[in-house]
This record gives C-alpha cells, structure tokens and sequence, in this order.
C-alpha cells in the first residue's frame, strides 16, 4: 500500500485559450484559504498558441508540483481529446470529468487528420479508471450567459470531488473574475455543480 | 509574515523586493518572463528601475553598472538568454560587485519553450561563483532574499538558477515585508577593480580563485543543504529533484538516507558525513552530472568503495525532465523494492490528431509567409528566427533556427558558400533589435546578396506580449522613444529597404518579388499589429464567411488559418475569423467575403 504524499492530486487539461490556468488558479487560492499547503504546475510559452495544455494541482503536498502518470485522483477535461491525451495521468481509482464539447486541432481543420468520436475517446477512459463523468459544458456555459465561462461551469463539476468547500472555491472564483462577470461565473459554477447533482 | 498563493517567478519578484534591490533588468524568455513582468507594474510604488533590455548582455551590464554604485541590482534571462550575456557575466566574477548582484536564469529541462536544454550550473562552475538551485516558489523567494546577502559578503554575483517547474509552480508561499528604503548609490572610482586591464586582470583572477574557499565556508552556513541520516542506502538529490526523491521515499516508505542539495559548489561537510555513512547513492539531479561529478571526487577521498548510481550508469537520464515516478523507479531499483510501470495508452497514440501550437487565427506572419513563399517559390531558402513566427514551421518558409538573431547571419553563410538559390530569411521585430542588428550590419558590409523580412508585429508576442525599443513604451508603461526599424535597416547599410502591409496580400507578393530580384541586400518589413494586441485594443473587424461559389478548391484551407475548417466538400469560416480578409485574396472563386 502506498503511502499517500498528497490529499488529492488533479491534472486540468485543455486548450490554450480555454481558461485552464484560470480555473487552476481559482482552485489553488481556495486551498489556500482552507489553510491546505498545495502545488501546482502550469503549462506557459509555447504551448498556449492553440496547443494541448496541462496544469498540474496537488491539494495538500509538500512534495514537486507534478502529478506522477497513473497518480491523479480527478482528470478534469475541458475538451475531449485532450482528456484522452493525459489520461494516463489517472490513477486506477481516479474519475475524469470531461467537457463533450470538441475543440479541433487545425491538424483536423486542415483534413490531415481525422477526429475520434466521444465513443472512442470515452471508451479506453472508461476502462482505466473507476469513473467517468460528461458534461456538455460548453452549452451550460451559453445557458449561463457566456459561452467564456465553460471553465467555470467544469469548475462546478469538479466541485463535489475535491477536498475544499464550496464557499472557499467561490469566495476564490469572485476575486479572480472582473466584477461585472461574477453573475455570470456564478450561474456558470451552479449549472456545472447541478449537472452533476442529478447525474448522480 | 503573510501568506500567498504565487507563481514561482513571482515568488522570485517578491524576493528581489524584500532585498531592496532598485534595478531590475532582463530580457523576456520562458520561463523567466514573470519575475519581470510582476516587478514592472510595481516600478512606480517602490521607486525602482526596471527594464525590459534590448538584450541579455545590455541587461546584464546595466545591472553591473548599479551595483558598482552599491545598489543591488538583478539581472534576468532565461538559461540561452545567459549565453547571450556571458561575456560580461565571466569577467564579472573578476571585478566582483558593491550592491548584492543576483542573476537569475531559468533553465527548462525537456525544451518547453526553448532551442535547448543547456544547464546553467555549469556557467556558475565555469565562472567559479556560487549557485542556487531552489526546489520550489518557497525556496526561490527566500535563497533570491538570501543571494542578495551573500553577493555583498562575498563581494561577487551569485546565479540564482531555478527551472521551469519552479518557475511555473505555484504554491502557497510565506512573504515578509517590503523594504522602500532605496540604499545611497555613489560610483566610486576605483580603476584597479573596474578596469579589466589585463595588468588588472591577473591579480583579479587570483582573488577569485582565493575566494573559492570564502564561498564554500558561506554556503556551508546556509540552510539550503540539508542531510537526513537513516540506513547505509542513500540518495542525493539537488533542486526540485530533492522534493521528487523526498516524495519517493516517503511512498517506499524505505530505510534509506536523503541528502538535498540547494548551494554549488555543494557543502563539503554534510557531504563527506553522508558519502562516509552510505554505501550505494543514487544521485538524482536534473539535466548535467554537476553534483554526480562532485560525490565521484568527494568519495575517492572520503568512501572509496562508495556504490554511485546515476547518470553514468543510466539510472537517472541526462535529458529531459524528472519527477518523482522517474526517481521513485531509480530509487526502488537500488534498494531492490518492487518498480511501477509507466501507464501508457494505446489509444492516445493511436486516435488522437496532434495539435501543435500554431500562428493564431489572422495573424500577420501568416500572410506575410504565404506572401514570401508565392515570390520565392519553395525552393528558395528560408533561414528563420525565434518568435512566434517559428510556429509557422509547417508552411515551408521556415528553414532554420538556431538561436536569437542567427536567421540573418545563417543566411549570409549560406550565401557566401556560393548556395545560388534565392534567400529569403525571416526575422520578428523584438529579434531583430536583440541581436539581428549586428547581422544586418554584417550582410551590409560583406555584401551578403539575399533578403531580409522583418516580421513587425510591434510587440514581443511569445513571451507574453512585452514592450521594445520599436514600440515607444517603456517595461512600466512610460512613453519612450519609438525607434523605426526601417531607418535602423537603412543605417546599417541596406539600400532596399520597403515596408508592407501582409493583409494587403498581393502587394506583399509584390514587393517580395522586387525585394527578390534586387541586386544586393533587400530588407521588407512585413508590419502589422499582433492580433491579440489588437483584440485587447478592442480592434475588432468585421468577420468573413464564405459564400455560395466555393467549389471545394482547398486554396484557403492550405493557407492554414484555424478560423477555416473544411467541412462537407466545403470551406467553411468558424467564429475565431479576425477579419484579416487575407484568405478572400487567396480564394480563385470569390468565394469569401465579409459577413454583412
């Protein structure tokens, strides 16, 4: 049996542009506030011209910022393939959180490459870990007023799996959006926690 | 004492304001970017200088000419940004320093974002002054505090050497208080220090060498090394690679002795009890065997029969990153306790499209590449530099890049080699005035006959958007003056120097046609504004979409836009369009036109 040298350890993917860093951010200031120490890695540079981006979070370490491959307690997805692409970060009683909605790679726009349907992306998921969880967050995200806060909306599905309550990660939410869109990152945060409520 | 949650070159910046340091300079790389961009803002408040440097060596000398007023000073860069800057950092350690000199260079193990994964120890080792090797945002704040300190006792410049997983780390950080107090800074003549005549030189080179001694009694003291006996298997560990080792030993939950290492030269004291007490180590550090080739000597003295694992046996790679699995596996193999297996999935590799990191939907450099490429032709030569551009790889137009500002130079070789093909080399604005203008200078006066494109987007755009000496402002936000590259071309000698707009894509096409058959040196610069510059301006253009002609033809989808998509026989324009019109130029059909 190991011995755990983290509470929960998360790796949050996506693509440049869709608020991974935000997100990541919004939840290491919540652990924070719990009074929890915590490490985070985060992808810069390159990688954020539309490339795959990965940050790493582990709530309640002392240890390096990573995530160990086949170590995370949560996957949380914003974009399908991507969840693919780093799942094999997942621990076998790891769940993943996946956003269903697609973001193609120009390597598809451009038709070099074809784009696996959520079947086969889901499947190798389903079979490595104890859970998966889909969201269509992106369409939570236009239902709360602004497709932007897709993040947020995963945010509220991350909600119920992670050691902080509820209040720190939406006391960390409002100070890390502009004033005049925290209604909106509030919606967004309720719909993703009530999906995930009645899937359950 | 408070408590933040902060980026690892913020925790950096904080400590360079806690030291009081008053001049802060550096040229923008990943993953150093930040501690800069965190103290620019904050210029005003605690009365410093920062800059944003043309280069790393002008950064490095300014900050020189500071602390030889007595002020202390930091200069940043990232681990290449050092190459750049090493002439005056080895004579440096020659003259020494009044106010505490920090240089901080962020090295980045595996390539994040970078030409190559060159270790910054050896710089300090080569230069004979001391390094800092901080495993986490704690660790950088306090060892940038405690850098400052030393530099003064010692009277030389300490490298503070974090890595991108520092760097980029966050974690919750305890922060002290801010010192406002500017120190008194007088520049006192003193030729026998300042002067690096060789008569000057030689007995200055013996006071280094003295010094070594001074700087292993000082780093001894310090608190960054630290020994945990327990059984005769041990590891040490420098760096981030202490906290992976801690990690994997904490989960092996093994009887095994831990020595981390934070100062080079490594404390010899700690290190000969540990090297006396084991006899196998494994030794576990990032990148070049610094501290391997330290414990090989320090046990011929101390344990000659000492079992050292690492990288000379293969345990532990040269290349690329660690983390703790990779350390957890070299540790369990020595100590025969049972490895984990690296989880791979078929899958993954086989399904997945790559998505590569590419020019953002509209951007200049696309056009302007597109336009370079229909007047050169594909076999024309294209050597390049390092910015964004880069990413436009896939186009063809980018044939080198080796490091900042060689695109220019490179091409000069390659045409001087007797190479008949046209050259076209590439070049972004804040490249050019990095180190692409002594190389312009060079192609004027040797006669390089080839063509130069300056890639003008008028910011620094990889690195986070950074102001230049082109842009007319200055790292805090003061208006400055906005140096033309076209008169600079024209100064250095180039007579054919015109500007374009990319956008207007047939008379880029044009004017790189000209630029082509020219007979000497021709320079175009390809100018527009960075299109995220201009989103967050609150620019916006009108979206194109495309119409009822579209005949399938894939001449948009070629040019490699993200807002096109090629969909059921057909283009279609997706909601990241900018406006840019460039692909309704390339379109035979008509087929593109704005959205009404």
């Amino acid at each position: 049996m190991k011995t755990k040298t983290s509470e929960c350890d998360i790796v949050v993917v996506g693509v440049g542009g869709q608020g991974v860093i935000l997100i990541s951010s919004i939840i290491g200031k919540a652990a924070l506030k719990a009074g929890l120490p915590i490490r985070s890695a985060e992808t810069h540079g390159m990688a954020q011209r539309g490339g795959s981006v990965i940050n790493h979070l582990r709530i309640g370490c002392v240890f390096g910022p990573m995530v160990p491959a086949g170590g995370a307690d949560i996957l949380l997805a914003l974009e399908p393939a991507e969840a693919l692409r780093y799942a094999h970060y997942l621990s076998k009683d790891g769940v993943a959180l996946v956003n269903t909605n697609p973001v193609l790679p120009s390597t598809v726009t451009t038709g070099q490459s074809r784009y696996p349907s959520l079947e086969e992306i889901l499947a190798p998921l389903q079979r490595i870990c104890r859970d998966v969880k889909t969201v269509d967050a992106t369409k939570l995200a236009v239902k709360a007023g602004n497709p932007q806060t897709m993040n947020v909306v995963m945010l509220g599905v991350l909600s119920k799996y992670i050691p902080l309550r509820e209040e720190m990660l939406i006391e960390s939410l409002i100070e890390s959006v502009p004033a005049k869109f925290i209604e909106v990152n509030r919606r967004a945060f309720e719909l993703g926690k009530s999906e995930m409520k009645a899937q359950t | 004492m408070a408590r933040e949650y902060l980026l690892g070159n913020a925790a950096i910046a904080r400590g360079i304001l806690e030291a009081g340091a008053s001049v802060v300079t550096s040229y923008p790389g990943t993953p150093a970017s930040e501690i800069v961009e965190t103290l620019a803002p904050l210029a005003e408040k605690y009365d410093l200088h920062v800059e944003w440097s043309v280069n790393e060596k002008a950064a490095l000398e300014v900050a020189i000419g500071a602390s030889w007023t007595g002020t202390r000073a930091a200069a940043v860069m990232k681990h290449v940004g050092l190459n750049v800057a090493a002439d005056p950092f080895m004579t440096l350690a020659y003259t020494g320093v009044r106010g505490g000199l920090v240089v901080i260079t962020s090295d980045d193990p595996f390539c994040h974002s970078s030409q190559n994964e060159q270790d910054s120890r050896r710089y300090a080792q080569f230069a004979c002054i001391p390094c800092l090797d901080p495993a986490d945002p704690q660790e950088a704040r306090d060892m940038t505090i405690y850098a400052f300190e030393l530099s003064e006792e010692l009277e030389l410049p300490v490298l503070l050497r974090p890595t991108t997983r520092v760097s980029h780390a966050r974690a919750d950080v305890d922060v002290g208080e801010i010192k406002k107090t500017r120190a008194k800074s007088e520049f006192l003549k003193n030729p026998v220090r300042w002067v690096a005549l060789p008569a000057h030189a030689r007995p200055r080179h013996s006071v280094l060498l003295e010094k070594q001694d001074e700087i292993k009694a000082s780093l001894e003291k310090s608190p960054w090394n630290r020994l945990v006996l327990r059984g005769e298997l041990g590891v040490i560990a420098s760096g981030i690679s202490g906290l992976y080792a801690e990690e994997a030993v904490k989960q092996l939950d093994a009887d095994i002795s831990i020595l981390r290492i934070g100062t080079f030269p490594p404390p010899d004291s700690l290190c000969s009890e540990f090297i006396r007490h084991v006899s196998k180590v494994m030794v576990i550090e990032e990148l070049e065997p610094v501290l391997e080739e330290y414990v090989e000597r320090a046990a011929r003295e101390h344990n000659p029969d000492l079992d050292i694992l690492g990288k000379r046996t293969g345990h532990i790679p040269r290349e690329g990153e660690l983390d703790s699995r990779i350390a957890r596996n070299a540790i369990a193999n020595m100590a025969d306790l049972p490895l984990v297996e690296s989880p791979s999935l078929r899958e993954a590799v086989e399904i997945l499209p790559r998505r590569p990191p590419a020019l953002c939907p509209g951007c200049g450099h696309r056009a302007a590449y597109y336009a370079m490429r229909e007047a050169f032709g594909k076999d024309a030569i294209f050597p390049s530099d390092i910015g964004c551009y880069t990413l436009a790889v896939d186009m063809g137009t980018i044939d080198t890049c080796l490091c900042m500002g060689a695109s220019i130079t490179l091409a000069s070789g390659i045409r001087f080699s007797g190479e008949e093909r046209d050259i076209c080399c590439s070049i972004g604005d804040s490249t050019f005035l990095h180190t692409g203008l002594p190389g312009l200078l060079n192609a004027a006066y040797n006669r390089a006959r080839i063509t130069i494109a300056i890639l003008d987007n008028s910011t620094t755009a990889m690195t986070g958007h950074q102001p230049h000496p082109g842009t007319g402002v200055t790292a805090s936000g003061d208006k400055t003056k906005a140096v033309s590259l076209a008169s600079l071309a024209k100064a250095l000698g180039a007579d054919f120097v015109e500007i374009v707009d990319p956008y207007d894509l047939y008379a880029t096409i044009e004017t790189f046609k000209r630029a082509r058959d020219y007979q000497g040196l021709s320079v175009v610069i390809a100018k527009q504004v960075c299109v995220i510059n201009e989103r967050r301006a609150g620019i916006r253009r009108k979206p194109f979409m495309v119409n009822e002609n579209c005949t399938g033809c894939r001449e948009c989808i070629e040019f490699g836009c993200p807002a096109i998509e090629f969909e059921e026989d057909r283009a279609r324009i997706n909601s990241l369009c900018t406006g840019c019109g460039v692909c309704a130029q390339i379109c035979p059909s008509e087929a593109i036109e704005v959205v009404k």
